[in-house]
């Protein structure tokens, strides 16, 4: 951000070279505030820490009350008394997943950092906010800023639209026609908020030349650096015949999961969201631990399913040894020189995700 | 160009058909070393460098160098041929015509250089046979290519420009020149003596002069250092001398007439030696006013630093000096840690250009006039994070490095000593080897090194594995998602069955526990 700063600075397109990558309102939204960039992220980390803690405190009362009419209605088997969740251990729900979010180390390593995918969280706790509060504009426009920054969040939109018709009592059947209309509406904010941002872009610096820098590059992946994800090493080791055809299939992978979750889940959209975002955190082609960071934080909103949860011991091993070792083998390869160490890590981290 | 006299036709027709203005290629092996051998009269970078102004007329410019790039690496038995838009750069300032030109629209020029390239015999046997005479008369004979090869620097050049025919301008003509450079190291190969002669130089001497020639001289500079006279001796005696400022220095040169008749009444061949009467304890040579040295800096394969140094020892004049980098894309540059000190104090350039590099497409180009205080070093300092490139990009021996091409120095160099303009009749060679615009200073083309830098390599064995494993793990992945999407959960009854389970039963009833 601060070369592109600079190279607005010195009257080149900041998207000429190939270094800059991020949306135009990022670049003016820095040019004020890049004295403070620290304080600035630290402010983001916490927004993001607020929002996640109202909207799962806003969850957890719409819980509470579908529980308690289920059991007035006594349509719950008598084994399943433990599973019921009492709003003692309910109460402290929302200030576990604040604080999840902001003591998690891969947070505080992405605010120390300075990365923009903190600005990115934000954004994506806000837009949860306004759809549990039920805000269908709001969402919409969160929607289309998140979507606006990085392509991915788009997949966010099924989930949000099931539980906007959840909380609207409209039931999800293809044939009705309050559901379609419902979802035209919701379309039609999100795609209008989506292209007055882009015009808005525009505007700012008079060039469409940040949609193949921004956009472009998310989805042909043509820059290599090392990073968490799957990636880059398969796109360095390719054969060159098949790099488009292997682009597009990645690309899909991200997306390809909504519509199956989407059938399956759709009594249970929060829990979708939570799985749309950690795929998205998985595939999407530059991940950052910020990314792993936001779908952890949703961890203790699921206590009470905790019992089922298999192999949780390796896999907790596995996620902190990989990430203790993250900067270890990445030292060993760049500055002491061996090669093949780099690939371990590619390998490990998305293996333990995968589970999860 | 119609008569092929004397300019070559191979040369003559690619001008005319690519509608070239002006040519410079330069094919070099080793580096300069400023501060042993003093300030070079044509410094080139090590490598091949070609930069070429088109005529308004050319349409497309790009495809007209690729041509162009490609016809000279036939002609010259060089790789020019790896010359395209990932290391071609359009300099706005640095590289102004040579020769007579209209206007200078800045997207005529193609400048490239390939710092890899390597100069061996292949490459003197087409420039020597673009002279007309060949290498079978005149000063030609001399270049024997083993000899020229067992030598610390060797540069040729070819330049062709567009010059007035006379003094009254009416017609222009294309001037061809070549120019070979080359530093023989005697003093370590010759027992210490730092003398010399044609002979153990080259193996030859010079018989006759070309024939087509309406000029042939050799000039042997004998200036007196520190006003000493009769520090050396040249054999033959030369039949006159020649004074010059060449570089704000007085020289004085002996020159040797090969179309003169007198010169070999004595003997038929040419042999001229040159003898030091005092041994020489050290070989001080003048500091030059502007010199520069570049290195990469950092540790790791991530990110590094490079710098540049350039030094103005002119006592009291401060001038400009308009400095080129050209970095390749894989190296990306980040213009916000531009840092300029001089002498503690930072810098500001009065004009930047900077290009900012397409990953495969185009290298990054940084332009700078940069103001130098009288008696001062000043830094320049970028840094830079490496690129993985893919497998296919690196070259074959990839933990050798990747060359940085040099950068150029230009400025306008004040002169201690006032020049006076000089005659073209008189002396070609001078006037167009040190043209001086104005009195007071003359104009200079500096390079830097090249660095080699390392970037961080794949395990290039390791393809197939590759896409093999990830493709494991996104199937993983993708398994998972189906098998929780996909899974129906049946209400089972617990089955009483089992021999062994029955048996055990049995045993438990006995033990007094419940049963399984």
């Amino acid at each position: 951000v601060v070369e592109g700063l600079s190279l607005l600075d010195l009257g080149v397109s900041p998207y000429s070279g190939a270094v800059f990558h991020e949306t135009p309102l990022i670049i003016y939204l820095f040019h004020f505030l890049i004295e403070y960039a620290e304080l600035v992220f630290m402010i983001t980390d916490v927004l993001t820490a607020v929002a996640l803690y109202l909207a799962i405190q806003d969850f957890n009362r719409v819980v509470f009350k579908k529980q308690k009419l289920l059991i007035e209605l006594d349509k719950y088997a008598p084994d399943v008394a433990e599973l019921i969740r009492t709003p003692m251990e309910m109460h402290y729900i929302p200030l576990k997943v604040a604080l999840f979010y902001l003591l998690n180390p891969y947070t505080v390593m992405s605010c120390v950092a300075k990365s923009t995918c903190a600005i990115n969280n934000t954004v994506i706790s806000f837009f949860i906010l306004a759809t549990m509060k039920g805000s269908a504009f709001l969402s919409a426009v969160f929607l289309a800023l998140a979507t606006y920054q990085s392509l991915y969040p788009l997949t966010l939109f099924a989930p949000a639209l099931l539980y906007l018709l959840q909380r609207q009592f409209i039931p999800v059947k293809l044939k009705s026609k309050s559901f379609w209309l419902y979802t035209m509406q919701y379309a039609s904010l999100y795609l209008c908020s989506l292209v007055v941002i882009i015009c808005l872009s525009f505007f700012l610096l008079n060039s469409w030349d940040f949609i193949p820098s921004v956009y472009g590059f998310i989805l042909s992946v043509p820059d290599l650096t090392p990073n968490i994800g799957l990636f880059w090493y398969f796109f360095a080791e390719m054969f060159e015949h098949f790099s488009l055809f292997f682009v597009c299939v990645f690309q899909i992978n991200v997306f390809f999961y909504t519509i199956p979750l989407a059938i399956k889940l759709k009594e249970h959209p929060v829990f979708f969201m939570f799985v749309q975002i950690a795929i998205i955190s998985i595939f999407k082609s530059y991940p950052t631990v910020g990314d792993v960071a936001l779908y952890m934080a949703f961890l203790p909103v699921w206590n009470h399913l905790y019992r089922f949860l298999r192999n949780i011991f390796i896999l907790s091993c596995v996620l902190i040894v990989c990430s203790v070792l993250f900067p270890v083998l990445w030292h060993l390869w760049i500055y002491a020189g061996s090669a093949n160490s780099n690939f371990y890590y590619a390998i490990t981290l998305t293996f333990n995700i995968g589970q999860v | 160009v119609s008569h092929y006299r004397l300019f070559p036709k191979a040369l003559g027709r690619l001008v005319a058909a690519l509608g070239v203005r002006e040519l410079h290629l330069t094919l070099t092996q080793g580096f300069w070393r400023t501060q042993a051998w003093g300030q070079p009269p044509l410094q080139a970078p090590p490598g091949a460098e070609l930069w070429v102004w088109f005529q308004p007329t050319v349409t497309n410019i790009d495809k007209a160098w690729k041509e162009l790039s490609n016809i000279l690496s036939g002609i010259f038995c060089a790789s020019l041929n790896f010359i395209d838009s990932t290391n071609t750069v359009i300099p706005t300032a640095s590289f102004k015509p040579l020769g007579l030109a209209n206007g200078t629209d800045h997207r005529l020029l193609r400048y490239a250089v390939l710092p890899r390239e390597v100069v061996c015999t292949e490459n003197l046997t087409p420039w020597k046979k673009l002279l007309p005479c060949g290498s079978k008369a005149g000063l030609a004979v001399l270049l024997k290519a083993e000899r020229l090869f067992h030598s610390s620097y060797h540069s040729q050049a070819v330049h062709i420009r567009p010059v007035c025919r006379d003094a009254s301008c009416l017609a222009v003509s294309w001037e061809l020149r070549q120019t070979l450079t080359v530093v023989f190291d005697t003093f370590s190969s010759g027992q210490g003596k730092k003398d010399w002669s044609l002979f153990k130089m080259f193996s030859r001497t010079l018989t006759d002069a070309c024939p087509l020639a309406s000029q042939s001289k050799v000039y042997v500079d004998i200036s007196p250092k520190n006003k000493e006279k009769e520090l050396l001796e040249v054999t033959p005696p030369p039949a006159s001398l020649h004074e010059a400022i060449v570089q704000g220095d007085k020289r004085t040169y002996a020159v040797y007439d090969l179309l003169s008749p007198s010169l070999f009444n004595t003997s038929r061949s040419l042999n001229v030696q040159l003898k030091w009467k005092r041994p020489q304890d050290s070989s001080e040579l003048p500091t030059p006013i502007l010199y520069a040295q570049r290195y990469v800096s950092g540790y790791g394969l991530q990110t590094g630093d490079i710098s540049t140094l350039i030094y103005n020892t002119h006592p009291y004049r401060a001038f400009p000096v308009l400095l080129l980098e050209t970095v390749p894309w894989y190296l990306r540059l980040y213009v916000h840690t531009l840092t300029i000190v001089t002498k503690g104090k930072e810098n500001k350039p009065s004009y930047i250009h900077y290009q900012p590099a397409q990953d495969r497409r185009r290298p990054h180009l940084l332009e700078m006039l940069i103001q130098l205080p009288a008696n001062s070093a000043t830094k320049i300092t970028i840094q830079f994070e490496r690129a993985l490139l893919k497998w296919t990009e690196y070259p074959p021996d990839p933990n050798h490095g990747f060359y940085v091409g040099s950068s150029v120095l230009s400025a306008l160099v004040p002169s201690v000593i006032a020049m006076k303009d000089v005659d073209v009749e008189q002396s070609p060679l001078f006037a167009s080897l040190f043209p001086s615009s104005d009195g007071s200073s003359y104009f200079v083309r500096l390079y830097t090194e090249p660095l080699l830098v390392n970037l961080p390599t794949p395990d290039f064995s390791m393809p197939y594995n590759v896409i093999c494993l990830t493709c494991t793990v996104v199937a993983v992945c993708y398994g998972s998602f189906y098998n929780l999407l996909t899974r129906t959960f049946h209400v089972e009854e617990p089955n009483r069955g089992g021999l062994a389970k029955r048996l055990a039963n049995i045993i438990r009833k006995f033990r007094g526990v419940p049963p399984l």
